[in-house]
């Protein structure tokens, strides 16, 4: 046990990285944006604040008010959780595939793995399925690593409950509430009983985050498919099934680099999946923002069947830098801000 | 005592767990991809020393505890408590067996050690990470032999036994790692 004793005020003006890591982070954009040139995909912007955002009860945003509102509306503008809704009303206007790198904003998320404000490269691509652009996100991120110290082996690929089932005890269609306690038993996993209460779908996260993915990517890039319905977010189901969702997420070294999906293109389930969501905000206590009627109407009026893709850029640079922590690889973290 | 949120969380932090003060060693917030945020977070009992991992719901609060660190001297011990100085208010502590547990192998007078404080009474008394100390008995010796294998058992004058080369003899002065119990180096008087 040492004494830290530490003055806040003393020298917390200048970055709290390394200018080494500021100048990969700068080949690192570079190189992205060079990767999608080629592949003739198109670079966009979209508002960091809308009048609307994210309904997912579990993404706390940041909100402003904007003081050239007219009277009808409070004014109140949100800082985008991520730029998905707006890149969407760009593809469903025919833009083709596009992508776009700019920060996104979460509240309350703060830790070794999470600044409030980050970095995120999202992007589209039409006509693709899932295995294509699974297969361009290894082009993207192996060629990355080309250029770093860290050398990958060839990538994995298993199911959500293959991965379950190959890290815990448990067949995750046939277990219940009841197997996933006796397992969080089994690992001293103490207090997930009240975090997680009869909620499959938080267990099945707990669970996940806590037994599962620390085992992911060991020096590769593990994709996770086929994820069961409660964590389909914005994923369709997949054809001919009736609780998979076309979704995946890629882990390197046990961190979740990046979410994807194949789309969904219906604008009757997506507002379902926006009520919803709205729903459990208000058991919950949590602000409700106003649906995006505009993301709504751009998919009655036809998204393209696509797929997109949201990495964290910051997650990638630590992982390409061998760092530790995210305030490692930003200029001015949160607490420097 | 002001009471902290999960936000708060980090390295050194002093909370109330189970009744008894803890410190924080490791924090890590999770936000598994759809669901709840959670921090998962090392601890150490600040009493008995042991290391837990418990799970909180990001934005609960817990009751901070009301734990201060201080650099003191010690100075003595009567056998039932063992005594020690602030060193800038000069004033007196002292701790029970309890306290100073495997420490009080490690302390010698006028050494500083950190002690630990809870509601203004120590509850754990922390060695400077090297100390130096007297041989009191141990084996002579093989002449000729100063590598490091082998090495033999060493009384030192604070009770402690520690393994030390075979070229150690009784009354000299050796330098100890605290943390890890084990022999750094001779030390010329």
């Amino acid at each position: 046990m040492s004494l830290v004793l530490k003055n806040d005020a003393d020298d917390n003006w200048g970055p709290g990285c390394k200018l080494g890591i500021l100048r990969k982070r700068a080949w690192m954009l570079s190189s992205i944006r060079h990767f999608f040139v080629v592949r003739n995909v198109l670079e966009v912007e979209t508002p960091i604040l809308g009048q609307t955002t994210g309904t997912e009860p579990q993404l706390n945003f940041f909100s402003t008010k904007y003081a050239g509102s007219p009277d009808t509306s409070d004014g109140t503008f949100f800082f985008q959780t991520s730029p998905e809704f707006a890149m969407k009303r760009l593809l469903a206007r025919g833009i083709g595939s596009i992508y776009q790198i700019c920060k996104a904003f979460r509240n309350h998320e703060c830790g070794r793995l999470h600044n409030p404000e980050f970095t995120i490269l999202e992007w589209y691509r039409v006509g693709f399925d899932l295995n294509q652009l699974m297969k361009e996100i290894e082009e993207l991120i192996l060629g990355l690593f080309a250029h770093s110290q860290v050398t990958l082996s060839a990538s994995e690929h298993i199911s959500y409950f293959e991965a379950f089932s190959k890290y815990t005890e448990l067949d995750v269609p046939s277990a219940s509430v009841s197997d996933f306690i006796q397992v969080a038993k089994i690992h001293s996993l103490d207090g997930a009983v009240d975090l997680c209460r009869d909620e499959v779908s938080d267990w099945l996260d707990f669970l996940f985050s806590q037994l599962v993915q620390p085992h992911l990517g060991k020096d590769r890039l593990t994709f996770i498919f086929d994820y069961p319905m409660c964590h389909a977010s914005l994923a369709r189901l997949k054809p001919g099934e009736t609780d998979i969702a076309e979704r995946f997420e890629v882990f390197i070294n046990g961190i979740e680099l990046g979410n994807g999906y194949c789309e969904l293109t219906d604008a009757i389930e997506q507002e379902q999946r926006f009520r919803h969501d709205l729903h459990q905000r208000r058991k919950r206590n949590l602000p409700t923002p106003t649906l995006d009627k505009r993301l709504i109407k751009s998919l009655e009026h036809g998204l393209p069947e696509c797929s997109g893709v949201a990495i964290g850029l910051d997650r990638l640079l630590m992982l390409l830098t061998g760092t530790k922590h995210i305030d490692e690889v930003l200029a001015f973290d949160i607490n420097r801000a | 005592m002001a009471s902290y949120n999960t936000n708060e969380f980090k390295g050194g932090l002093k909370i109330m767990l189970d009744g008894d003060p803890c410190s924080i060693i490791e924090n890590e917030f999770v936000k598994p991809g759809k669901g709840q945020a959670f921090n998962r977070v090392r601890i150490r009992n600040l009493k008995n020393g042991r290391v837990l991992e418990r799970t909180f719901k990001s934005g609960d609060s817990v009751e901070g505890a009301d734990v201060v660190e201080s650099e003191m001297q010690y100075l003595y011990t009567d056998g039932e408590f063992w005594h020690f100085m602030d060193q800038n208010t000069y004033e007196q502590y002292s701790a029970d067996e309890h306290a100073v547990g495997e420490s009080k192998l490690w302390l010698k007078d006028q050494d500083v050690c950190t002690v630990i404080l809870w509601n203004n009474v120590a509850i754990s008394a922390v060695p400077p990470n090297f100390v130096e100390l007297k041989v009191v008995e141990t084996d002579p010796g093989v002449r000729g032999d100063t590598s490091g294998g082998g090495g033999k058992p060493a009384t030192l004058e604070t009770g402690a036994v520690v393994r030390v080369p075979l070229f150690v003899r009784t009354d000299e002065l050796i330098k100890v790692d605290t943390r890890t119990g084990e022999y750094v180096a001779r030390v010329k008087e």
